[in-house]
């Protein structure tokens, strides 16, 4: 199912910027590490007032 | 080795006589450096409980399938990954827990950058897990190569020019399939995990680097230590700042592994705990959760 909402064997898309070049895939799988990484700073972790109480 | 009729069952601690025997040095070198306490802790500092510290043990873990993955692809074989659907589906698995380790493992590097995980005799610790990360896009690249379709044509020609351009193409020739699979399920793999295991034995030699506030922490410490004024922890300090211990930006009262010591020095003056040497080892210090 996913993958007929997404194809992956399909041509990649690209961005072009000057002398770079980075296509689209990449280009969101950065942004959501960017992503994760600012949630897992900001994200309270589960728990972690228990011992206290 | 002595041989002896009489030797005692248990010689854990060995005898005196055999201190000198290369066995007993050796063991003895790793009990000082890595004493069972420090290899297998029960607690960790409190200030681990951030998810920015969760990105290791994933980075772990997903190693741990790419291996277990690319043992069944070795065992069946090219034959095997390219035809059946269920060689299909471990091919895949392969593929996207390598994905996943390098997306673990990014963000792992960037938290321990912004933390400047080197501070406190964590220099191997950072380099080993440069290293690492080095060797692993070395792994990922030799896998792409070794995948026999297009795709993997398409790249060896592509990266034939650029190995070549630094003169390492007479040693490693992308486009040289045996060589490069070769690399790709021996030589890394052997050179991840070992570089990988030295780097969690580090980690737990040096202990999870702490916040940036806690260097202020173990001068705190210290003084306090050396006027006499310390009190031992155990779980019962350094808890009182834990609301705004969820980042590592907002250090937690919790124990340090430099110190083993845990009062954020401006804002929670009654939580100082125990005072040891700076960068002593972690694992079983106070105010742990």
């Amino acid at each position: 199912m996913i993958a007929s909402l997404i194809n992956l064997n399909g041509q990649g898309h690209y961005l072009h910027w000057g002398f770079i070049q980075i296509s689209v895939a990449n280009l969101v799988l950065i942004g959501l590490m960017v992503v994760v990484f600012i949630a897992a700073i900001l994200l309270p972790f589960p728990g972690h007032r228990r011992r206290d109480q | 080795m002595t041989v002896q009729a009489d030797v005692p069952s248990d010689t854990s601690a060995g005898l005196p006589e055999d201190a000198g025997q290369l066995s007993a040095r050796l063991r003895n070198t790793a009990l000082e450096n890595f004493p069972p306490g420090r290899i297998m802790p029960d607690r960790q500092p409190a200030y681990v409980a951030s998810w920015i510290y969760v990105f290791g043990v994933l980075t772990m873990s997903a190693l741990s399938i790419v291996i277990l993955t690319g043992i069944v692809l070795a065992i069946f074989g090219p034959s095997w990954w390219h035809v059946s659907s269920t060689g299909l589906f471990v091919n895949s698995l392969h593929l996207w827990s390598v994905e996943a380790f390098f997306f673990f493992m990014v963000i792992h590097l960037w938290g321990k950058f912004f933390m400047a995980a080197w501070r406190g005799k964590r220099r191997a610790t950072w380099i080993t897990g440069v290293v690492s990360f080095v060797v692993s896009v070395g792994a990922a690249f030799t896998g792409y190569l070794s995948q026999q379709n297009f795709d993997s044509q398409w790249i060896g020609t592509q990266a034939k020019d650029g190995i070549n351009s630094t003169g390492a193409g007479a040693v490693f020739n992308v486009l040289n399939f045996g060589q490069m699979l070769m690399w790709h399920i021996v030589l890394l793999p052997l050179a991840i995990v070992a570089i990988v295991g030295v780097h969690v034995l580090l980690v737990r030699r040096r202990g999870v680097v702490p916040p940036f506030a806690a260097p202020a922490v173990v001068d705190t410490a210290a003084e306090a230590s050396a006027a006499g004024t310390t009190a031992t922890a155990a779980g019962t300090t350094a808890t009182a700042n834990e609301g705004v211990a969820d980042s590592p930006g907002t250090p937690d009262t919790g124990a340090t592994p430099e110190a083993e010591t845990g009062a954020e020095p401006t804002t929670t003056p009654d939580t100082v705990t125990t005072g040891s040497a700076p960068d002593a080892a972690p694992p079983t210090a106070g105010g742990q959760r």
